[in-house]
C-alpha cells in the first residue's frame, strides 16, 4: 500500500536539510515546510494511479549497456596545464593540492 | 516584432559581400551592448566570438564567398544558454555558487558549432540550474520579454529566448527539461526545438535532471532549427544516452506533402486551466492544419493529468543527485566561515543555492530517504510508463499530436514567484513530452486576443522523427504568415 505523508513537520524540514548537506535558517525552515507540503499535496493525486505490474520506466531510448572500447577518449592530456585549469578552480589550494578541512577532529 | 536576420540571411549577406563575418558579429555586439540593460538576457558577452568562426576561417578562408551553403553556420552569431561550457569562459548556470566558474573544457555542442564556424556572442540569463519556468530564479535577476519589458520571458531559456525575439542574436541554444526551450519560445514568438533524449549529446550540459535533459535549438523559424539541429545531432562517446543513429538532413524534406498526414489532437489538452485567448487560437491553428489536407483525429491521453506529479517526483529526485557535486571543495562557491568540513558542505550551499534549487534538492532527499522510496520514486517512474504507453497508443492511430505549448502568454514579473507551485503548472502541456523522450517544437501562432502576446503552438512527434515533425512544422509555419 502507498502512502504519502503529505503535511511536513518543522522538524523534518531540518532532518531533510541534514541530509541535502544545506544549512537553512528558521525563515527559511518556514517556507520550505509550507512549499514542500503544498507540492507534497499536489504529487499525492498519483495514489489514484493503478500502478500494479507495471515495469517503472527510467529512461526512454531502449539502450541496454552502453559499451565503448576501453580506450583513451583523447579529451585530455596531463599536464601543468590541466592542473591549473583543475585544480585551479578550488577555492582552497596549496600548490597542485586541493585544500580540505580536517576530516578526522583531533580532541 | 522586426525579428531581424535569419541564418540563411546571414548566409545570402556573406556570399553577396554584404558584410563580413567580422562585420556582422561587430554589428550584434553593438546592439547587445545597447539593449542589453533593458532585457538581461546575456550574462557575459565575448568581443571575439570566442574563435568560434575565426579558428574555422583559418582552415577555409575562402568560405565566405564560395561554398557557404557546405557550412551554412559560418560566421553565423549565436547566443548560448549558461549552463553549457565553452572552455575558458565562465559558466554560472544562473547560479552564485558557480559565480566565477570557469569551464575547463567545450561542450559536444558548443564543439559542433566550433567545428561549423559559427561565432558566439555570449552566454544568456536563466533560471538557476534551468529549475523555473520565467527565468525569475536566476541568481543575476530576470530577464524581460522583448514584447512586453512588465512581463516574464518564460523560461528556464529566457535569456536565449528573449535574445532571439530582441535580434540579439541570429540563434540560441537552450536546454529542455520539462518545456524550457519550447515554453519561452511560446511566449516570446520564435520558434523552439525539443529534440528527441538521446538525440543531442549532453556532455558540457551542467545537469539538472540527466532522464530528462535535452538541448535544443531556439531560432526565428523552423528552417532555422533544422539546420542547427543538423549540426548539433549525433552519438557521442561522452554521453552513453546518445543513440547510435544516421542524423538525416533535417532540410531535405520540409516541402514533402503533408496531406496524408494523421494530426492527433488530444482532448486532455482542452481542459481546465488553459485561457481562453491560448484555446481560441490553438483551435483555429488547427482548423489551419486540416485546411492544408491533414486529417484531424481526436485522441486521448488518459493519464495525462498524472505527468506533472510524476515530473515533481523525477526532477527533484535527479536534482539532488546531481547538484551534490557542489561541495564548496572542488570549485565554485566555499563559505568563508566554515570552521570544519560538515560545516563547509552546510554552508556553501546554503549560501550558494537560491531558494529554487534548494527546494528540489531537499524535496528529492526526502523522496529518496529511507521508507519513502517505493512510495515516490518507483511509483512515479511506474507512472511515467504510463504515461509513455499512452503516447505509443496515440501514435498508432495518428502520425503527429498537437495542442498548446502553455496553458497561457507570458505573465507579469513577479505575479507567481510566490507560489512555486502555480510556476510549476506553466508546464502542463510541455512536461510529458520530455517523461515520454519525444521531440516537440513550439511554433508562433499569433498573438492573443485579450493579452496581445504571442502564443505558441506545440506539435509533438514520433521518437526519432524529427523530420515529420519539422516537416509539419515548416509549413504550417508557411500557412501562417
Amino acid at each position: 500500500m502507498v502512502f504519502f505523508n503529505i503535511v511536513i513537520t518543522e522538524k523534518e524540514v531540518r532532518h531533510i536539510a541534514s541530509l541535502a548537506r544545506i544549512k537553512i535558517s528558521e525563515k527559511e525552515e518556514k517556507s520550505l515546510k509550507k512549499d514542500l507540503s503544498s507540492i507534497l499535496e499536489y504529487i499525492e493525486k498519483l495514489n489514484k494511479v493503478d500502478t500494479t505490474g507495471v515495469e517503472p520506466l527510467y529512461q526512454t531510448t531502449g539502450l541496454v549497456n552502453s559499451m565503448r572500447p576501453d580506450e583513451s577518449r583523447g579529451e585530455f592530456e596531463m599536464n601543468d596545464e590541466l592542473d591549473k585549469k583543475l585544480i585551479g578552480q578550488a577555492p582552497h589550494k596549496e600548490n597542485r593540492f586541493v585544500k580540505v578541512k580536517s576530516v578526522l577532529s583531533h580532541k | 516584432m522586426d525579428m531581424g536576420f535569419t541564418i540563411k540571411d546571414i548566409q545570402a549577406g556573406l556570399a553577396k559581400g554584404h558584410f563580413t563575418s567580422e562585420e556582422i558579429f561587430k554589428t550584434y555586439s553593438d546592439k547587445i551592448k545597447k539593449e542589453n540593460k533593458k532585457l538581461n538576457a546575456y550574462l557575459s558577452v565575448f568581443e571575439n566570438g570566442q574563435k568560434g568562426h575565426y579558428s574555422a576561417s583559418r582552415g577555409c578562408c575562402k568560405l565566405e564567398t564560395e561554398n557557404s551553403t557546405a557550412m551554412p553556420l559560418w560566421g553565423v552569431p549565436c547566443a548560448i544558454k549558461d549552463n553549457m561550457l565553452i572552455e575558458g569562459t565562465i559558466a554560472t548556470a544562473g547560479s552564485k555558487i558557480l559565480e566565477n566558474y570557469i569551464s575547463s573544457y567545450d561542450s559536444t555542442v558548443i564543439k559542433k558549432l566550433k567545428k561549423e564556424g559559427v561565432s558566439f556572442l555570449g552566454k544568456t540569463n536563466l533560471d538557476e540550474f534551468a529549475m523555473g519556468t520565467s527565468t525569475e530564479n536566476s541568481a543575476f535577476g530576470p530577464t524581460k520579454n522583448p514584447h512586453d519589458l512588465t512581463r516574464v520571458p518564460g523560461g528556464s531559456s529566457g535569456g536565449s529566448t528573449a535574445s532571439v525575439a530582441a535580434d540579439l542574436c541570429v540563434f540560441a541554444l537552450g536546454s529542455d527539461t520539462g518545456g524550457s526551450v519550447r515554453q519561452p519560445a511560446s511566449m516570446c514568438g520564435v520558434v523552439g526545438l525539443k529534440p528527441t533524449y538521446g538525440r543531442v549529446s549532453r556532455h558540457g550540459l551542467i545537469a539538472m535532471a540527466s532522464s530528462l535533459d535535452q538541448i535544443g535549438p531556439l531560432t526565428k523559424n523552423v528552417y532555422d532549427a533544422a539546420l542547427v539541429l543538423n549540426t548539433i545531432s549525433g552519438q557521442d562517446v561522452f554521453d552513453s544516452t546518445t543513440v547510435p543513429k544516421k542524423v538525416p538532413d533535417f532540410t531535405k524534406n520540409l516541402n514533402k506533402d503533408i496531406r496524408e498526414l494523421k494530426i492527433g489532437v488530444p482532448k486532455e489538452f482542452f481542459g481546465e486551466g488553459l485561457d481562453k485567448e491560448v484555446q481560441d487560437k490553438i483551435k483555429s491553428t488547427i482548423s489551419k492544419l486540416e485546411s492544408l489536407g491533414t486529417e484531424i483525429i481526436e485522441i486521448t491521453l488518459p493519464n495525462f493529468e498524472y505527468a506533472l506529479a510524476v515530473y515533481y517526483i523525477i526532477v527533484p529526485c535527479e536534482v539532488s543527485a546531481n547538484l551534490s557535486r557542489f561541495d564548496g571543495i572542488r570549485y565554485g562557491h566555499s563559505s568563508k566561515t566554515a570552521k570544519n568540513l560538515l560545516d563547509t558542505y552546510l554552508e556553501s550551499r546554503s549560501e550558494g543555492f537560491g531558494a529554487e534549487p534548494k527546494r528540489r534538492i531537499m524535496l528529492g532527499a526526502y523522496a529518496l530517504s529511507s521508507g519513502y522510496y517505493d512510495a515516490y520514486y518507483l511509483k512515479a517512474q511506474k507512472t511515467r510508463a504510463l504515461v509513455k504507453k499512452d503516447f505509443d497508443e496515440a501514435f498508432k492511430k495518428v502520425d503527429i499530436i498537437v495542442g498548446p505549448t502553455a496553458p497561457h502568454a507570458a505573465f507579469k514579473l513577479g505575479e507567481k514567484v510566490s507560489d512555486p507551485l502555480s510556476l510549476y503548472l506553466e508546464d502542463i502541456y510541455t512536461v510529458p513530452v520530455n517523461l515520454t523522450g519525444l521531440p516537440g517544437i513550439s511554433i508562433p501562432c499569433g498573438n492573443g486576443a485579450t493579452s496581445g502576446m504571442p502564443i505558441g503552438f506545440q506539435i509533438i512527434g514520433q521518437s526519432f522523427d524529427e523530420e515529420t515533425l519539422l516537416r509539419v512544422s515548416y509549413q504550417l509555419e508557411q500557412a501562417l504568415k
